[in-house]
Order: C-alpha cells, then structure tokens, then sequence
C-alpha cells in the first residue's frame, strides 16, 4: 500500500446514538470510559451534563441525545463517556461525550465518505463531516469542533439565566 | 536558526534578564554606598556576563552597548572616575536599554535611543576626569614599562571544566595576548591511560604573567571559570600603590603567608623560593625548609579557609537550580493527586475499621502533608524580588516629580506563590504610585507643616495565617473624606445626601471611574487605577483595607492568600449536592428552622440576637429539585464587608482541597470558581461567595423590578 492510498483511508469510533450510528475521528479520541458519577454544574443547560474525575482530572460531558434535540440519555450498561480532544479557539480541550453505546473503530476508504446531504439529516449539516457507506448501513461523521463550537458553548450562559428566568416565571 | 541555537538564545534571555535585576538592585545600593568596591564589582561582572554570553548567542548589539557601559564601569572600578548620582542615572537608562534590546531585537527606534546614553557615557567618563581618563586610556592601550607588573598565576580547573565548554588553553591565550607570558603544565595528576577519562581536566597550570594592564584585566580572562576553578592571581614585584585592594579582600590566604604567620618559614627565605615558578609547598619541602607534614597542615588551613570563604558566598548567593515552571507545575498538581488519592485511602480505612492498615493510613497521610507542603513552598519565592523593583519606580517618579521620598521596605523574606507575586506586581505599583504623586507632599509643602523633608513609604509583608499581609503606609496627606465625598456625588457614583461612614467612604475610591486628583498628571488621576487594584486582588482572592488619617498619612493593606492551588474549604451539601465553601469567607454556621422561614415572612432575612442577617437560598438559586429538610443550615460569610447567609441542607466537613479549573466549557458559570475531586472520587464545585453574594442581589433587584411593573399594570 502506497502512502497516497494510506492517506486516504480514515479511521473512526463509532457509536450509537438512540438507533443511528455516529462516528468521531480515532484520533480525537483519547479514551472511552464506563458511566461515571457525573456533578452537574447548576445554572447550564440540560445537555450539559456535568462534569467527572478522569484520573485525577476534571472533565467536562455533554449528552450528545440532548444535544442533538433527542431525548435525554438514559443509563444503561452500554452508556459510556468518550473522552475526546476537541479544539476550541485554537486550543486543545478535553471533553466527555455521553452515548448510548460505542461499537468499533472502522476504517473507510475516501470512496466510502459521502459529503454531508443538505436535506433529511435533521442536523445541523455543519456539524457532519461526512456520510460513510458501509455494508447497507450509513455512519454520520461529526466535526467534533463545529459541534462544540464556541457559539455553541456560549450559549450555555444565556441558557442557564434564561432557565432561571423560566423558573422563575413558573413558580410566580 | 536551528532549534538548539534557539534554545540556547532564550536560556540566555532568562539569564540577562535575571542579571539586569541584580545590576539593578546593585546600583541604588550603589547609589546609598558609592565607596563600595565589592557593589562595584557587582555591576561590573554582571554586565561583562551580559557582554560576554550576548556575543556568543548571536546578540551583538547588546554585546557591544554594553561593552560601552561596562568599559565606563571599568574606569570606576579603578577609582578613575567616582560614582555620582548621574553616572547612576545613565547606567540604570542603560540597563533599560539593554531590557529594551532584549525584548524587541531589531527595533531602529532603540538603536537610536542607545546611542544617545552612549554618548552621554562617553561625555560622562571624559567629562569628570579628563586626565585621569586619558591615563586610564594609555595604560590600557599601550602599557608603559613603567607600570608592568609580575603576577604569578595558579589556575587549576575543574575537572569538568571541558564539560561547561570551557577549553582552558583559549584562556592561556588571552593572558599572553595580556604580556610576556611563561606558562608551565602540571601534568603529574594524569592518570595511567587505562584510568583517564578524556572528558576530564587533570592539568593545571603555573603562569607568571609581566603586564601592564592590572590585575583586573587577569581577573576578567578567568571570569566565567574563577567560580568553580582555583585560582590564585598574585603580584610577585608589585609596587605598594598598585596593590589591588580587592584582591586581598577576594583572594584566599597564601599558603606561604601561612606558613609565615605559623612560624614555620622566616619571611626571606620564602621570597627567595617564591621566584621560581613551581608550586610552593613542594618547593619548601624540597629546600627541606618545613617538613611535608607542616605544607599539608598548612593546606588544610587553606582549605578551611575556602570553604568558610564559599560558604559566605553561598550565603550571599544561594545555590539555585534553574527549573522551568511547567515541571513545578506538573509537580505541583501531581502531589495535589495525591493527596485526592490519600483522602480516599483515609475514607476507606476508616469505613473498614482496621488498626492495622489505620496506622499505614495515618503515616501515608502525614508523609503527603509533608511532600504536599514541600511542593508548595517550590513554587514560592520571596516577595524582596519586586520590592526591589519599586525602589527603582520611586526614585524616578518622585525625581520627576520633584518630590523627596525614601522606600523603606521589611519582610523582603516573605514567600508567596509565584503566580501570585507575578499579579500582584500591577496593583502594588498602581498603589505605589498614588502615594507618590497623590500621598506625598512637595518638599516645601512638607516643611510648612512640620514634616521632614523627604517623605517615607513603607512597605512591608508579614505571615498572618494561611495570608500574606502586604501593608504600603505613607506620611504624606493622607485622604480627604471630604474631597472623596464630593468627587464621588460629582461623578455620580452616590447621591448627594448619602451618608456614609468613614469606611465606607474609603471604599469609594475602588470605584471604577473615580479620581480626586485635581490635575491629571501623566502618573495617575485618570481615574483608572484603584478599581483595577481592587480587581486584581479580588481575583487573587484577597482584600484590601484602607486607613488614613488626615495630614498623617495612608495605610493601604492587602491580605492575600498564600497560595491559589490548595485551599481549606467547607464541604456542604444540598440533596445529593457537594459543594464546597472557601473557609476564608466563612465566619459561622447557624441553624434554620421551618419556624424562622415562616416567621420572617417570605423575606430571607434571619433574625440572630439582635443582628439581621440576610440570606440566600442556594437550592432555589441552583434550581435543585426536592423538599429541603425540617432543619437546614446557613453558612454565614463575609465578603467586602457584607455578611450574607448562604441556605444549604447540611455540614459535611471540612477539607483542604485542591482546585482544578472546570475548563473552558464552564468558564461562563458564574458562582463556581472551580472543581475539585473528593475522597469518594467524585467532583464537588467550589463556590465563588462573592460572586454569589453579588448575584443574588442583581437577581432580587430585578424581581422587585419586575414586581413593581406589575403593580403598575
């Protein structure tokens, strides 16, 4: 195999969310762990759930049902946390992803990714990289750093005050 | 450039910057003792280190500013020129100069500004003594006969010298280049091929040098090596008035003086055997003037001589090894893991109930305290760095402004966290100079009122607790409440009839857009300032205090924590909730009952004694979901002199913690300053009271708004 042809193939994580398989670049990945203890850090929006202890390290997790408008996660024996690499204005941040469950690491050729259809995802197309094709099933390629852009993340106050303020409303 | 040379260039950066503070600090205590030779060499051997490494890394410019500085230096060293309060004032501009250089390599606009103090120097030097100047000149470049001196050199390297890259035979060359030169090799120390190590240096040498140029010029061949080299540098013919008095000072005692002061050799036969070249105490042994064992006793008194010699050096200054802060850090956090990890162990052990393992428990625990406390105290460096530093702002500020003031400063010793000393640096020269251009009174001024002339600040830093006290007091007019008063009603940031008390008026000036200065010097008064000092040091978690006293002057204290990685906190908790409470804001716990809530009517005030206290309700702010329990407790705080009550469920504990950041994805939460892992491993939030406190203000004042635009509809 010519390093041409190795440049061109890709590997990826995939990983279920609710029936549909998603998929992040390896080699953003840094580790998958089993459901931790989560602390939720009050006043943010819902799909941000919390944070955990990696080893010693404070990580932040977000659902990815809830941040993809889906119901909330719910904790199985299959739920895991990937931990993933994520560039936010250009810097390195680590950060937990809670999925209903991770299956494999696939390895698609270039031919196989298909770019993002601009109709029917019922996502936003730029958080998708890619359509991959394998056997008849397809993988939707996320960008992680699009998906947790720093619009996305600024979101989190106005939310949280926003929230507060519903509440608010509520109980009067 | 390749990467090494770019390494090499930074590590010399680190180092001139280092030295640019000695020669700083150097020279205003130069400027109090003008005689002191041994300040003098200071400043000479730190610029000549400046001059030398610069030409090797490739920074000619500053290579040869400084050559201009230092050869103006020279002349001083030499008592040819004396030190003046204007030679003091050029070298430091050259010392900003060469910081100037140093950090935007290739700006024309310094290259111009460095000519200028080079001509100033110049004019300086020839200026004084024009004579003495012209001999100090001939006498350097070609030497008379009549002053060539006989030295007699012993240099003995260190065995790594070759290790340093220091080749011993260029140094050999720059002494011949010096005068007539014999050079003679001991090689008797070589050991047999099988035993050599080619990397080390058994030779040393046995020179005696006839030059004209003085001993300092011999001094300064060996500069980099004469620290771990021995060296001995002696006149062998030298007329009494060309007698370095340095030296005598710097050198280690002779053995042959020791000898003589033994009573082991008359005076003239040692001279007699000092002419030739060989080292003397096998030369005695040999003439079969002392005995072998008398040189070896005789040596051992040098050698104790030396040593309480480099001891006294080591004193001065202390051995350091320099680290990058990233590995204290990773170290830093690392034994912060540690001691995460051994709470579990503690928690653990004591669920179990087993002595055995307790006993392990308890002594792992001590050891981390201990290695936790000696981590800490890596990052800490004593504030007397930055003190230093002000000196210097005030003698140019107050210079400028014409007024006469002294820094005194005490507790130079106290160590603070190295981050923590970097961002104090801004508000205490913020503070440092409100005193100066608003504190201080002009020297006229000063002697109307009975004052002394020159004005006082003193700053001065103290442990007190787990804080540094870092106190800046003046003698000068001290705060005029009522000019506060009525800047602050002018500018708006209180209504007119407001009353306040003095504490509260003091206070006034931490507000952002305020300045009582009538005219807006080019130092402060733009009103900019005092609000960014409060800023910072809230940010650091500290306060400040404020005491004044009419025409005697202002005391301005900081109380800042000693470090921002590990503090003692109250973990509470609110339903399944851990938070944790920093215990510095902490006062007390209070019990609140059903009753009291029902009692107070709807409104969050508690009645305690006689005294109010308001409070807040965290599982309402914090939208947690759930019945509160029959009795909740209240954590009472204090925070810029307001006590407010914080609502939780319970008390679990205290704790010392250690903070991690919750990243940049929570970095928009206001009211949690930070994270950190307890013993069960999971993470509890620490809380930011004042945050918190300022907050649920803001968020009552819009209900009540809301409220009353209801009423209105």
């Amino acid at each position: 195999m010519s390093a041409t042809e190795t440049s061109k193939m890709t590997q990826v994580l995939t990983f279920k969310l609710g029936e549909e398989v998603f998929a992040v670049n390896v080699s953003r990945v840094q580790t998958v762990l089993d459901l931790l203890p989560i602390t939720k850090v009050p006043r943010t929006p819902d799909f941000m759930k919390g944070v955990i202890n990696m080893r010693g390290v404070v990580v932040p997790v977000v659902d990815m049902n809830l941040k993809f408008g889906m119901e909330t996660t719910e904790e199985t024996v299959d739920t895991c946390i990937i931990v993933m690499e994520i560039n936010l204005e250009n810097e390195t941040t680590v950060l937990g992803a809670l999925v209903d469950a991770v299956q494999e690491v696939v390895e698609l050729d270039s031919e196989q990714i298909e770019p993002a259809p601009r109709l029917g995802t019922r996502l936003n197309t730029e958080f998708i990289e890619g359509m991959g094709k394998r056997d008849d099933q397809f993988i939707i390629i996320l960008n992680i750093d699009r998906v947790f852009s720093s619009d996305e993340l600024e979101m989190v106050q106005a939310t949280g005050a926003k929230g507060a303020k519903e509440k608010e409303a509520k109980e009067e | 450039m390749d990467k090494y040379t770019e390494t090499m260039r930074s590590a010399f950066k680190e180092e001139a910057f280092e030295l640019l503070g000695e020669l700083e600090h150097s020279l205003l205590e130069l400027e109090k003792a003008p005689e002191n030779h041994e300040l003098i060499d200071r400043v000479f051997r730190a610029m000549h280190t400046i001059k030398g490494s610069g030409a090797m890394f490739g920074f000619e410019e500053i290579s040869e500013f400084t050559h201009e500085v230092e050869t103006v230096f020279d002349l001083v060293r030499n008592d040819k020129l004396p030190v003046t309060r204007e030679l003091i004032d050029l070298t430091l501009m050259a010392r900003d100069q060469i910081r100037s250089m140093l950090e935007s390599e290739e700006d024309p606009g310094t290259a111009i500004k460095g000519t200028e103090i080079i001509t100033l120097l110049r004019k300086l030097s020839q200026g004084v003594t024009p004579g003495e100047k012209e001999a100090a000149r001939k006498t350097e470049i070609e030497p008379g006969p009549e002053n060539q001196v006989a030295y007699r050199i012993r240099f003995r390297p260190s065995e790594d010298i070759f290790l340093h890259g220091t080749n011993p035979v260029l140094l050999l060359n720059e002494l011949r280049e010096l005068g007539e030169c014999e050079i003679i090799a001991h090689t008797g120390e070589i050991p047999t091929l099988d035993k050599i190590d080619p990397e080390s240096c058994y030779i040393f040498w046995d020179l005696v040098l006839t030059t004209g140029k003085g001993i300092n010029a011999i001094k300064d061949v060996f500069i980099f090596v004469e620290d771990d080299s021995e060296l001995n540098i002696e006149a062998i013919d030298e007329r009494p008035e060309t007698k370095d008095k340095i030296e005598t000072e710097v050198e280690d005692k002779k053995l042959g003086e020791i000898l003589i002061e033994r009573g082991n050799i008359e005076e003239k036969k040692l001279q007699k055997v000092l002419s030739s070249k060989k080292p003397i105490g096998e030369l005695l042994v040999d003439a079969g003037l002392v005995s072998s064992t008398d040189v070896e006793a005789a040596l051992q008194e040098q050698q104790k001589l030396k040593l309480a010699r480099e001891k006294r050096q080591q004193e001065e200054q202390t051995s350091s090894i320099r680290v990058h802060s990233h590995k204290l850090d990773t170290l830093v956090d690392l034994v912060g893991e540690l001691v995460t990890v051994q709470a579990r162990l503690s928690q653990t052990t004591a669920d179990q109930g087993n002595s055995e393992l307790l006993a392990i428990s308890e002594e792992v625990e001590r050891l981390i305290a201990e290695l936790r406390d000696n981590a800490m105290s890596l990052r800490m460096v004593p504030i007397g760095t930055s003190f230093s530093r002000f000196k210097r702002l005030v003698r140019d500020l107050s210079n400028k402004l014409g007024k006469k003031i002294e820094l005194t400063t005490e507790g130079a010793e106290t160590e603070l966290d190295k981050t923590v000393i970097e961002r104090l640096n801004d508000p205490l020269v913020h503070l440092i100079r409100n005193c100066i251009d608003h504190g201080i009174e002009l020297p006229e001024e000063r002697k109307k009122i009975g004052k002394p002339e020159t004005g006082t600040i003193h700053l001065s830093s103290s442990y007190s607790g787990a804080y540094v006290l870092i106190q800046i007091k003046d003698d000068g007019a001290g705060l005029s409440r009522e000019k506060i008063l009525a800047s602050a009603v002018k500018k708006g940031i209180i209504a007119p009839e407001t009353e306040l008390s003095e504490k509260d008026i003091y206070r006034l000036i931490f507000s952002p857009g305020f300045s009582t200065a009538v005219q807006v010097t080019g130092l402060s008064g733009r009103g900019v300032g005092m609000d960014v000092v409060k800023k910072a040091i809230d940010n650091l978690g500290g306060s400040v205090k404020i005491d004044s006293q009419s025409g005697q002057g202002t005391t301005i204290t900081l109380k800042i924590p000693l470090t921002l990685a590990i503090i003692d906190g109250l973990l509470v908790k609110i339903a399944d909730f851990s938070f944790v409470i920093p215990l510095s804001a902490v006062e007390d716990c209070v019990e609140l009952s059903k009753q009291d809530v029902e009692q107070a009517h709807g409104r969050n005030i508690l009645k305690i004694g006689e005294s109010l206290l308001p409070y807040v309700n965290l599982r309402e702010m914090f939208m947690i979901e759930g019945e509160p329990p029959e009795l909740q407790q209240i954590v009472t705080t204090q925070s810029e002199g307001h006590k407010v009550g914080f609502v939780i469920d319970q008390v679990t504990g205290q704790l010392q913690t250690v903070i991690k950041s919750l990243g940049k994805m929570y970095r928009d939460v206001e009211g949690v300053s930070g994270a950190t892992i307890l013993g069960d491993g999971t993470v509890a939030l620490i809380l930011d009271i004042l945050k918190l406190t300022q907050k649920a203000v803001l968020e009552e004042q819009a209900d009540v708004e809301s409220a009353e635009n209801l009423n209105i509809k």
